[in-house]
């Protein structure tokens, strides 16, 4: 229906599974998730320089009170999402990135207190955009949708960059996710309200939200929302992943093409995805840090799909087990099936800020991989036009450098080519691991030069020594 | 009884989920488009035809196995579908009654040197069972060339080369004495003609299924019969027939609709991208046209293929996709 009436906007590749999961889970509303007895908090859980704890073994802490303060620009500050005691500062491997991360552990205790000045309503009409800034860098806010960039760092272009357009993402295109359709759905005036936060933070005066056509209810209560606001137009997507990323929502609503590597700035456009808009809305409005995120927990491994309000720093064991961990569950991923997580382990696993989705699965398996037949379905697939086949083969055969000449360095790893694969290759395993392999050799091609340089610098007194013969 | 905490749990990277299509989905849907042209075949030409495609399929699958097996020591993919493929698209071009080893010998030279001499599904740079075909009218000319038998009435039960058939020119025939066949009997296939290759609607019908599928791509069956329906009007003929100029004729006699719907889009030896699928489509077609019209032998889609097989890699190298964002828009 909705369809007939408005063209749906789109991208060039791109997948849809036929089954994408979103029914297990989008009709469950938001719930509070019981609050952890402790919460670990990295102090890396975005993009950037980890923050560095600014508590120590025996502190008492509030809710909402900094323990990790950002060191440099591209950071976030880390926040208590529970009231309590510092019971320990370690290291522990981190549920995304796999490194050894510092973690602040709090043992929650008495009452779940604010820490003062926090939760206090503001005057955001009287704002400027530095205020705005300000009060979303200190509320520690970061890109919910995954990537867990700066927040505070998108809205703070470049001077000489414009920005004309906002644009909000409401495609939550990975299957099985609902957590920002639920907050359409629930928060639909308050996430409107976060758009128009950051419009006038960057000064910009025309903002988009995208939603795929799978989600008519919650477009039809976005337009009433935006009402007769002129300058926020609605959009219907075509239901394709991945829709919701940056390149692919900005092709699809502006028509603009800007290279992987580059971002959206240079589109002139700034994205941001319906839950991080939100924490956004609750930080400038309410100085509410970011303590506190929308998980989605779904899959076929849980009887129970829903979503849950969870603290940050949450162990996942007891909310799996909530909703009905099933017997033969054998995969847990953070994150979408396309770009999640797999995690090693459900008793050591924590949720972090990027954490949207808790997916289960069960009977998961491997697959078989054979040589490329060159069926071309991952060209494609690949919605930034590579070519994932080449690639592939060239990361497999450790051919790195002539992959960097293929735009290796350009791959986003959203995993369409490998969904598509018709021989199973694990095309962005390989390119993760080519990725990776090059940036170790960088790193040992620099170490070796420091070491040339340094024998160097020894070396000479002794030519000097042996001279005189 | 199961703790959470002593579950075993599976860590890959992602997608941690995958299409629906797979090797074995694509190589079994392409058997059973290939099925059509096989039972007008057996109808036009007798059971001996049905038994020249068994034994081809057979060996080729043998082939595989044994080599997979004892020679390379692999797991054995036979029931991956491509050997019998191979088996099938071999047996197509030959002629219905060639000698019984004929399709032992091609099926055994495709997967034997073809393919696995050269890495195996994926790694081959011809069509198996054309690289065959091309070895067998070198190796035996006499039985490839020369014998183009039809049934006189047509049933299966007959004897392709025994007394109830009578020995007739390819309808692509140049020589005097070539006969000139209507649209009609091309279209269903009651022509002198390998044993898959002459129902055009046969192979347009799988043609079209396997391009619904997304296992073709329109681009190298439109491409290749556009550019020999325009060459063939246009070019000056040598040949002396009444058909020479025929474009009609020349799309619809011979191998044209096999080779364009199943022999051309074979993905292993065809180009990665879209343009360099119309830019291989184009060249068979102009490579076929020249064959049939200058060259001296009659019919040209075996080699045509070939040659634009051996220029994929060239054509890959200059139609590589278009990164986003690069270049015009």
């Amino acid at each position: 229906m909705l369809a007939g009436v408005k063209e749906l906007k789109s991208f060039n590749g791109g997948i849809h599974p036929p089954f994408d999961g979103k029914s297990l889970s989008k009709n469950k509303e938001i719930t509070q998730a019981p609050l952890p007895e402790v919460a670990y908090l990295y102090m890396s859980q975005h993009i950037g320089v980890p923050a560095k704890p600014v508590v120590a073994k025996g502190d008492v802490v509030k809710k909402g009170q900094k323990i990790g303060e950002a060191p440099a620009l591209v950071s976030a500050h880390i926040h208590a999402t529970v009231a309590g005691k510092v019971t320990d500062i370690t290291f522990k491997p981190h549920p995304v990135t796999g490194a050894r991360t510092q973690v602040v552990v709090i043992q929650r205790e008495g009452d779940d207190e604010w820490a003062p000045g926090l939760d206090e309503p503001q005057d955001v009409e009287a704002m400027s955009p530095d205020d705005i800034r300000n009060l979303i860098r200190e509320a520690g806010t970061v890109g919910l949708g995954g990537a867990a960039f700066p927040t505070h760092v998108k809205l703070s272009p470049p001077k000489d960059k414009k920005v004309d357009a906002v644009i909000l993402n409401g495609a939550e295109c990975e299957p099985y996710l609902t957590c920002d359709y639920r907050l359409l759905m629930e928060k639909t005036k308050e996430v409107i309200e976060g758009l128009k936060i950051i419009m006038k933070c960057l000064g910009c005066k025309n903002a988009y939200v995208g939603i795929e056509a799978n989600k008519p209810d919650a477009y039809d209560k976005v337009r009433s929302a935006v009402g007769e606001d002129p300058h926020i137009k609605v959009e219907l997507l075509e239901v394709k992943y991945p829709q919701g990323a940056e390149h692919q929502l900005i092709k699809a609503i502006l028509g603009r093409e800007f290279k992987p590597t580059q971002l959206p700035i240079e589109a002139g456009a700034v994205v941001h995805n319906v839950s991080t808009t939100y924490a956004i809305y609750e930080a400038v409005k309410y100085k509410r840090p970011l303590i506190q995120r929308v998980v989605s927990i779904t899959g076929d491994g849980v009887e129970n799909p829903n979503n849950l309000l969870v603290r940050i720093g949450t162990p996942i064991e007891p909310l799996l087990k909530a909703a009905r961990l099933k017997e033969d569950a054998n995969k847990v991923i953070y994150g979408g099936p396309l770009m999640g997580i797999a995690q090693p382990s459900i008793a050591d696993a924590v949720t972090v800020k990027g954490t949207g989705g808790l997916l289960v699965m069960r009977n998961a398996g491997e697959w078989q991989s054979r040589a490329c037949i060159r069926c071309g379905k991952c060209v494609d697939a690949c919605p930034y036009g590579l070519n994932p086949s080449l690639l592939s083969i060239l990361c497999e055969s450790e051919h790195f450098q002539q992959a960097m000449e293929f735009n290796l360095m350009e791959c986003k790893e959203c995993g369409c080519c490998t969904y598509v694969c018709t021989s199973r290759r694990p095309i962005v395993h390989l390119i993760k691991t080519a990725k990776y392999e090059l940036a170790r050799q960088k790193a040992r091609a620099q170490e070796a030069q420091k070491a040339k340089e340094a024998q160097k610098a020894q070396a000479a007194p002794a030519v000097t020594a042996t001279a005189p013969k | 009884m199961s703790n959470a905490q002593e579950k075993v749990l599976l860590v890959t990277t992602s997608p941690h989920i995958r299409g629906p299509e797979d090797i074995p989905r694509v190589m079994w849907t392409v058997v059973g488009a290939l099925a059509p042209a096989g039972l007008v075949g057996v109808y036009l030409f007798g059971y001996y035809a049905l038994f020249i495609v068994i034994l081809s399929v057979l060996a080729a699958v043998l082939t595989e196995a044994v080599i997979q097996k004892y020679l390379l020591g692999q797991p054995v993919s036979v029931k991956d579908g491509s050997a019998v493929i191979t088996g099938i698209l071999l047996a197509y071009i030959l002629p219905p009654g060639v000698p019984w080893y004929i399709p032992i010998v091609g099926a055994i030279f495709a997967i034997a040197i073809v393919k696995h001499a050269f890495g195996g599904l994926g790694n081959n740079i011809w069509n198996p069972a054309l690289a065959a075909r091309a070895f067998l009218q070198v190796a035996y000319p006499a039985p490839i060339n020369s014998d183009w038998r039809v049934l006189k009435q047509g049933g299966i039960f007959s004897n392709i080369t025994g007394v109830d058939s009578i020995t007739q020119a390819s309808p692509l025939f140049k020589e005097f004495g070539g006969k000139t066949y209507n649209y009609t009997d091309l279209l269903t296939g009651n022509v002198p003609g390998c044993i898959g290759e002459t129902s055009a609607i046969a192979l347009i019908l799988g043609g079209l299924y396997l391009i619904y599928r997304g296992y073709v791509d329109w681009r190298v069956p439109a491409g290749y019969i556009a550019t020999v329906f325009i060459l063939a009007k246009f070019l000056p003929a040598k040949i002396e027939a009444p058909w020479a100029n025929d474009p009609i004729y020349h799309v619809l006699a011979g191998g044209l609709m096999l080779g364009a719907f199943f022999m051309a889009t074979d993905m292993v030896t065809s180009p990665l991208t879209k343009k360099g699928l119309l830019v291989f489509g184009i060249g068979c077609g102009v490579l076929t046209t020249l064959i049939r019209f200058y060259a001296a032998y009659p019919e040209g889609v075996c080699y045509s293929i070939l040659l634009m097989n051996t220029a994929t890699p060239i054509i890959d190298r200059y139609t590589q996709p278009r990164l986003l964002g690069q270049g015009k828009k």
